[in-house]
């Protein structure tokens, strides 16, 4: 299954701060977080998360500090502020008056069947 | 094991390939490595080999223009690459740190040399012959402390310096002659070269290091210009508050400032130069875009003035340093571009422009050199008029030659390569003028 493009952008920001509200964490483990809890589904492109990661930090959401891996390496860790708990308490309602919003459409509406698989 | 050497190196073509977007710091770079790395070393514990793994993780991390557009969204600043002299880092600090010293010292002690050669040394016309001698040293200091130059080197270099220095004192030259004032002009050119030597920390015969001080060149006057007008606008503020309360500061300007400012200017220059190589953009190759087709019309101006100026062209030698000056202008504009040229690319409508300005060049220089050849013979050969032809004929020469590479190169016969090789080849024609001129021209001339 492909999910949109704009519905993944937008789902990021509250996806990355609630990984981060559970501890502090770095980039390649937030991505794994995000398959594991989509399982799968949720393709991002990896690059991307960098950028989004340093719009959260320049706005105060999350604060980053360098640490070394297991490996020895160099390596940025990602810890949420209370900015940016806040933030993210606001963006959980938001996104819960939009699934209410959702659930109730799906149910009005009969969703036709997956039309296309008998034709290929 | 070779395995994983093949790894490191596609790891390091990456990082390579990634630090080149300007949107990216190395901060992030090597946040992206370190995920890349994890990403592989997790795909071959599923059973991927290397390679694999490695492909598998460079196509998730995404399109590098999109990423790095979205950093560039994010860091706006950094297209504007920011000049940081001495950065914050703790382990690069000291060393910048370090370097500033280095380079105050230095600009203080060429400052010192002036002022001691006009306090200790009556004559300004005798200063001023020196004054080459008296800064570059210092100059040539500095890059021979960064270059870390062996000692024989720096041991070499001061032959030829001496012979400059003993040439330009001993030589019983007439006071104010014109052998005196060619001699003192062209040691400077032979003193820049010098210089290059250190610059390129002994390692004169490399083409790309030519280019890179042909690069450093232009870069330093632009900055030297660009300080000489910032403190031009202080000593202006200076002069006029002072002189509101009625102190006198114009002896102090003389005395003391400007010969401590400005060789000290030249220094910091070089050092802003070397700093901000590869952070900024060089300004020299920008302005040439500017200015190559604005003087291919002034060209095609003197071409028109000559052919309707009807008389004989004077045969005097400012016609002949005026020449000189515009075939220096032209070189300078080919030189830059070329400079900044990358090497591969297809030629395109500058390129042709640009043989048309070497080409207008060479027909207004034609022009003027065979209306005055005849007078010359009649009036005689003097020192000024010698040196003049003499440095016509070396940049005829390297724009001729530049012009015949480049139609090559615009008809496919030829690669870019010849042309950028002809001109930093070439350059040591110039010091070997220069050193013509400051050694054999006083005794030709009778010194006169």
């Amino acid at each position: 299954m492909h999910i949109d493009k704009d519905l993944v952008a937008a789902s990021a920001t509250p996806l990355v701060l609630g990984i981060l509200a559970d501890g502090e964490s770095y980039g390649y483990a937030i991505l794994k977080r995000v398959n594991e809890l989509s399982g799968g589904r949720m393709q991002w492109t990896d690059g991307m998360l960098y950028p989004l990661l340093h719009r959260l930090e320049r706005l105060g959401y999350v604060q980053a500090t360098w640490g070394t891996s297991e490996a020895g390496r160099r390596r940025k860790h990602y810890a949420i502020t209370q900015d940016g708990r806040e933030a993210l308490a606001d963006r959980q309602q938001q996104w819960s008056v939009v699934a209410d919003a959702l659930k109730q459409v799906w149910q009005d509406v009969q969703v036709p069947p997956t039309v296309a698989e008998g034709w290929a | 094991m070779s395995d994983h050497e093949q790894l490191e190196s596609q790891i390091d073509q990456w990082r390579g390939y990634v630090q080149r977007r300007r949107a990216i710091s190395a901060g992030d770079v090597e946040e992206m490595e370190d995920h890349l790395r994890e990403q592989v070393t997790d795909l071959t514990s599923t059973g991927l080999d290397d390679d694999e793994a490695f492909l598998v993780s460079v196509k998730r991390m995404g399109n590098l223009d999109e990423v790095s557009r979205e950093f560039a969204r994010e860091h706006s600043d950094r297209l504007w690459k920011q000049l940081v002299l001495v950065p914050e880092a703790p382990d690069g600090g000291t060393r910048l740190w370090r370097e500033l010293g280095v380079v105050l010292a230095l600009a203080i002690g060429a400052g010192i040399a002036v002022k001691a050669g006009i306090e200790l040394i009556d004559d300004e016309l005798v200063v001023m012959r020196n004054i080459g001698l008296f800064v570059l040293p210092f100059l040539a200091g500095y890059f021979a402390w960064k270059r870390k130059l062996t000692w024989r080197v720096a041991g070499v270099l001061l032959v030829p310096f001496a012979v400059l220095a003993v040439v330009l004192n001993v030589y019983p030259f007439e006071p104010e002659g014109s052998t005196l004032f060619l001699a003192a002009s062209h040691s400077i050119v032979a003193l820049w070269a010098l210089v290059s030597v250190t610059y390129a920390g002994g390692r004169w015969r490399s083409d790309a290091r030519r280019m890179d001080y042909v690069r450093f060149t232009g870069e330093l006057v632009i900055y030297f210009v660009l300080l000489a007008l910032g403190g031009g606008v202080l000593i202006g503020l200076t002069l006029g508050t002072l002189g509101l309360v009625g102190i006198d500061f114009e002896p102090v300007l003389e005395a003391w400032i400007l010969p401590f400012c400005v060789p000290g200017a030249l220094i910091v220059a070089a050092w802003l130069v070397e700093a901000k190589q590869n952070v900024v953009e060089n300004i020299a190759p920008v302005l040439t875009r500017v200015f190559t087709p604005l003087t291919i019309v002034m060209l095609l101006v003197f071409l028109g003035a000559f052919a309707t100026a009807g008389g004989p062209l004077g045969a005097d030698r400012e016609l002949l340093i005026l020449m000189d000056a515009v075939l220096v202008l032209v070189l300078s504009l080919l030189l830059y571009s070329i400079s900044a040229r990358d090497a591969l690319a297809p030629p395109g409508l500058f390129d042709v422009l640009q043989l048309v300005l070497v080409v207008a060049a060479l027909a207004v220089d034609a022009v003027a050199l065979s209306a005055m050849l005849t007078r010359i013979a009649e009036f005689g050969f003097s020192a000024n008029k010698v040196a003049a032809l003499g440095l016509n004929l070396v940049l005829l020469v390297h724009l001729a030659w530049s012009a015949w590479l480049s139609v090559g190169f615009l008809r496919g016969a030829r690669p870019f390569g010849p042309i950028e090789r002809w001109q930093t080849r070439y350059l040591p024609a110039y010091a070997v003028w220069a050193a013509i001129v400051v050694v054999v021209f006083p005794p030709v001339f009778a010194f006169a």
